[in-house]
């Protein structure tokens, strides 16, 4: 295994569509934040500590031997130019901020790029885990497993008042954020997502855009997660989410439901026309394409597209990021030169499906 | 009585200052108080970033401002022994240099973490497995010490002997790490 295999490898396991309610949640994902007891957090930290910090985890994998950590592979941020790390982020293996600027930053991964464990980021060691469809559970097994096993050789900062200790405090006792990707254009559409984020934040959950903190929701995509770490186990943070995923699914449904019944036609025609921008367009910029892939992906949602698997929307969503796009030309492109690339890469990806 | 740090002006401010649970009193006029202090953060708007969230924490209602400007002023003479955090810089910056932050501001943190978690302040997740080990046996001794205490006074000497031997094996399991 090497980095040139997850870069070249371009659909990562979690974006196989597959999982329950797969149509309206694409992915799940559990963060474990875990530090060392004899450290300082990164944000204090010396350069020479750091080191210690990634020569301590780098000692440790030979001995993880045990599933889900059978296969991993050590990627040393300084050892990667820009472009990879933006690929990275944008397969949402690693975040922003350890692409950019951590001391000896690394990043553990697992083959089927499942499991990434952080190191150097906010905190010593963050253990993620990423499935598709709403598998919360299933993803906090995972992830409990790994998170064992690191702990027979470390020992972690903990208290038995405020549990697990982290760097921020908006982490500390669970150091759990689970987050679940959703698909909502229903919801966009009928103007009822403004009105629904201030409730669920109420609910001591937020909403945020695909990419992360900050950023505006790109092709109706939002990430809902806890913000209560401490005073919760991990199984209530889950149930509580949970509960809210469900019933969001269920008005994202109703909301399609009730634009089926007042304007089925002009439904259709949107649909379609941005499935027509896709198989046409020579220049797309990212923010039509994501627009474009919510229109298609909620067409066959709906059963007006047939022949189109949902997959390829996912696999688009992805390929089509700035960062895989220079990839893929291998070498820096400028904004127009991506345009184009952006275009021709989608149209020739759906019409190959279409004629399959 | 006259501020320990120029002489010249009368103190005002009174500050106890514990480092490693020591207590030392400090007497300081006003002038000299603002400077050795850190109260940059009182003046800035909160922005919507969670680390100046958390120093917005503090600026909710200005009528308290005053009161709030003393009590931070005290708590900045706490400092981490470890890495040298104070109080107010942790609010400056929203996080922590090291563990031993935790214990060092737990007083000044609950209140905190209660606002940021819905009211909650303790844990009650998973506990690892090598530190929970301990912190499981722990809770046992204390529990079987307490019942050897009730049975001594019930002159049950007999199984209180069994008892004790049993809060000794569990304390050289302690000892030997072994858990
Ligand atoms: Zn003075
Ligand atoms: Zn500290």
């Amino acid at each position: 295994m090497s980095i040139e295999k997850f870069l070249s490898q371009s659909i990562s396991n979690w974006m196989n569509g597959e999982g329950p309610h797969s149509d309206i949640v694409l992915t799940s994902r559990i963060r474990l934040a875990r530090n060392l007891k004899d450290f300082m957090f990164p944000t204090l930290f010396s350069q020479e500590e750091s080191k210690r910090v990634l020569n301590y985890v780098e000692g440790m994998i030979p001995l993880l031997v045990e599933y889900p950590l059978k296969k991993v592979e050590l990627l040393k941020m300084d050892q990667l130019n820009e472009l990879q790390k933006r690929v990275l982020v944008e397969k949402h293996l690693i975040s922003p901020n350890l692409a950019k600027d951590a001391f000896n930053g690394a990043c553990l991964l697992s083959e089927n790029e499942n499991i990434s464990i952080m190191i150097n980021e906010e905190d010593h060691i963050r253990i993620q885990v990423l499935l598709s469809g709403l598998q919360l559970e299933r993803a906090l097994e995972i992830a409990n497993t790994v998170d064992d096993q690191i702990e027979q050789h470390v020992d972690y900062a903990y208290n038995e008042v405020r549990g697990y200790l982290t760097s921020c405090p908006t982490n500390v006792g669970t150091g759990l954020r689970a987050s679940v990707m959703m698909h909502l254009p229903g919801l966009v559409m009928t103007q009822q997502m403004s009105q629904l984020i201030p409730s669920i934040n109420q609910l001591g959950l937020v909403v945020r855009g695909i990419y992360g903190e900050g950023s505006e929701a790109l092709g109706n995509i939002f990430q809902i997660s806890n913000q209560i770490t401490l005073g919760k186990s991990e199984q209530d943070i889950l149930f509580d989410l949970n509960g809210v995923v469900e019933q969001i699914i269920s008005q994202e449904w109703a909301a399609r439901e009730s634009i089926r019944k007042t304007s089925e036609v002009q439904l259709e025609d949107k649909v379609f026309r941005s499935l027509g921008v896709l198989t046409n367009s020579r220049i797309i910029e990212s923010k039509e394409a994501a627009q474009c892939l919510s229109d298609v992906r909620m067409g066959i949602d709906m059963g007006y597209i047939q022949n189109i698997s949902k997959t390829i929307l996912n696999e688009l969503m992805i390929l089509t990021q700035p960062g895989f796009l220079q990839q893929y030309a291998g070498g820096p492109l400028r904004p127009f030169e991506r345009d184009v690339r952006r275009a021709k890469l989608i149209r020739e990806r759906l019409i190959l499906e279409k004629n399959k | 009585m006259l501020c320990e740090e120029c002489q010249k002006r009368p103190a005002t401010l009174h500050f106890t200052k514990i480092i490693n649970g020591e207590k030392t009193e400090i007497h300081l006029c006003e002038q000299c108080a603002q400077e050795k202090g850190n109260f940059i953060f009182m003046n800035q708007s909160p922005s919507l970033t969670i680390n100046n969230l958390l120093a917005g924490l503090f600026n909710v209602n200005p009528s308290f401002e005053q009161k709030q400007q003393e009590t931070i002023q005290h708590k900045d003479l706490i400092q981490c022994t470890e890495c040298g955090m104070t109080f107010s810089r942790f609010l400056k910056v929203g996080k922590f240099g090291c563990p031993n932050c935790y214990p060092t501001f737990h007083d000044q943190l609950t209140p905190i973490l209660k606002r940021l978690h819905g009211g909650n302040w303790k844990h009650s997740g998973k506990i690892p497995k090598r530190a929970g080990g301990s912190l499981f046996i722990k809770k046992k001794i204390d529990i079987l010490k307490e019942t050897l205490q009730t049975l001594i006074e019930k002159e049950e000497f007999e199984k209180a002997a069994e008892v004790r031997d049993e809060i000794r094996m569990y304390e050289r399991q302690l000892q030997e790490g072994d858990v």
